[in-house]
């Protein structure tokens, strides 16, 4: 069996590279992903045709109760959501390959080969981590834990001597496989190593998370791939392993941090009033009409959601204002900051959803020099992506960041329900610009009042 | 067999050149699809599953089979399933031109 089996193994894993790269491509993403489920379909197919394969009770079981649960998630999930449920997923991924490695070891008995055992624990050690790392990042996202970092001291010497504690416990299985205590160890100490190294990481840094969790479970699957000595699991799981990595970079480019800052440096807070401010500045209030006599004579509009919006479930409503700003012949387009959203590109998907076409949506440096020659900045619960101290305030934690060039543009429209701080914890200079204009209001509230006086 | 592993090893890190190579170009717009897409593609782990929970010489490794293609599974269908919700919700505007002024 074995001959014919790989060579569909390479074809599923040349399908699954076609799916990747017809992912990249807004017109033909959805063929990528059709490819990619083609891949997976053969894959699993010609497995169940492999003789080693004796009872097919489990199996069917197995797959029958994972696809019906999948399945109902998949489609009762709201995109606001998606986030955690990415992180959820990743988190079975990485179970699912730590306990085929767990599994390939019983089913040894002890009598393994070296190199087998060790990438069993590697297997075990990766796939571990990711389950109990991505349900800490659920449960942060979810809100069932608090966002604001966990730290207590000596946090990064614990975490060492468990990763010490694992590679010796791995030796000595190495050196005794029959001894299985210690392949319990590890998977008992890789769950705690999960644990602590997400709990001090922020709320707001958790795209960086998933995004590093979705590398791990695909690091998870190569191991096991090890473990099985089967290619496929090798490819795939080094093509997710390099995509999580990808997106981790992009994600900590836009944040000017690197990964190190991110992981271990506990930055950010539940959000709250600016600290140190102790001037006394002048915010002007204004009104919905305000708002639209402004609208009404302007000739182009940018955009700027953040997830403010998302929360207020206002995407509906917008592009519902934006209709009628285009029929009026005002061009209107969205800017999209990297990391507006919870997970990398969340925000074009929460926008999608809200049927705003595609090509209105632009990336930060495809329309950051457009906002000199714009009339009306339209900004909707976000915050730190638009705030000027991230260009020269030194001592500021954002400093250094890409922003929006919102600042430039003739008119900026601020709708946020307070002048309260965004994660960063840095007051935002814009507000209290003469130019402009805050609109003191929760963004569906407030959105819904500008398309009532536009139609007006 | 260690020639075996190291053949393996080979694959890997050309399959990680490879991945690089791929994702390096997809665009900010499809990275959230992409994410949850690779995710399902993670899932493959299904196939090692497979051959744990049927292989019956020993209990033990069939149920942490059985455990391992239930949480694959779920991983597989969901992960595809809610991309293609996610990739279907991308549309052009088909009114857009329409004043003789394109966005672009």
């Amino acid at each position: 069996m074995t001959s014919i089996a790989n060579w569909v193994y390479l074809l599923c894993a040349v399908l699954f590279i076609l799916g990747l790269k017809n992912l990249g491509s807004a017109k033909t993403a959805r063929r990528g992903n059709l490819l990619a489920m083609l891949a997976m379909l053969l894959a699993v197919v010609v497995t169940l045709l492999d003789q080693q394969i004796l009872s097919f009770t489990f199996i069917f079981t197995g797959l029958i109760i994972g696809s019906a649960i999948g399945a109902v998630v998949a489609k009762k999930i709201q995109m606001t959501q998606m986030p955690e449920m990415v992180a959820l997923f990743n988190g079975l991924g990485g179970a699912a390959s730590a306990l085929v490695a767990s599994a390939e070891f019983f089913r040894g008995n002890g009598d393994l080969q070296i190199s087998i055992v060790a990438t069993i624990c590697l297997s075990v050690l990766i796939g571990t981590v990711t389950l109990s790392g991505s349900l800490i990042a659920f449960a942060k996202l979810k809100g069932i834990m608090k966002g604001a970092p966990i730290t207590y001291r000596g946090q990064h010497v614990i975490n060492g001597l468990i990763v010490a504690m694992v590679l010796v416990f791995a030796i000595m299985l190495v050196l005794d496989p029959s001894n299985w205590k210690m392949l319990i160890g590890i998977l008992a100490l890789a769950a705690v190593l999960g644990i602590t190294s997400v709990i001090p990481i922020g709320g707001a840094d958790m795209p960086v998370v998933i995004s590093l969790l979705n590398s791990y479970s695909g690091l998870a699957a190569a191991a096991t791939g090890f473990v099985i000595s089967n290619n496929i699991l090798i490819i795939s799981g080094a093509l997710v392993g390099a995509s999580g990595l990808i997106l981790t970079n992009i994600m900590c480019v836009a944040m000017n941090r690197s990964l190190g800052n991110v992981l271990f440096a506990a930055v950010g807070s539940d959000g709250g009033s600016a600290s140190g401010s102790t001037e006394q500045k002048q915010v002007t209030r204004y009104t919905a009409e305000d708002a639209v006599m402004m609208l009404d004579s302007a000739q182009s509009v940018i955009i700027i959601p953040g997830y403010g919006l998302a929360v207020a479930q206002a995407q509906h409503i917008l592009q519902e204002m934006t209709e009628i700003l285009m029929e009026r012949n005002i061009q209107v387009r969205y800017a999209i900051h990297p990391v507006a959203g919870r997970m990398p590109g969340h925000m074009n998907v929460l926008l999608a959803e809200a049927s705003v076409s595609y090509d209105l949506l632009y990336e930060m440096d495809a329309i950051n020099d457009d906002f000199k020659n714009t009339d009306v900045a339209l900004v909707i619960g976000a915050n730190d992506i638009i705030n000027p101290a991230a260009r020269h305030k030194k001592e500021s934690a954002l400093y250094g960041m890409p922003i929006l060039n919102v600042d430039k543009a003739r008119t900026v429209m601020i709708v946020k329900r307070s002048l309260s701080v965004g994660f960063a914890g840095e007051d935002n200079e814009l507000f209290y610009d003469d130019k402009t204009m805050m609109l003191f209001a929760d963004a569906k509230k407030m959105v819904t009042e500008i398309v009532h006086a536009l139609k007006a | 067999m260690s020639e075996g592993i190291l053949i393996s090893v080979y694959v890997f890190v050309l399959a990680v050149f490879v991945g690089i190579e791929l994702i390096t170009k997809v665009p900010p717009l499809l990275h959230t699809p992409l994410m949850s897409g690779s995710n399902a593609i993670s899932g493959i782990t299904v196939v090692g599953a497979l051959l744990s929970a049927g292989a019956g010489e020993s209990r033990l490794s069939a149920i942490l089979g059985l455990l391992a293609v239930i949480f694959a599974t779920i991983n597989v269908v969901g992960g595809f399933m809610v991309t293609d919700r996610m990739l279907g919700m991308f549309k052009k505007d088909k009114k857009k031109n329409r004043e003789g002024e394109s966005v672009k």
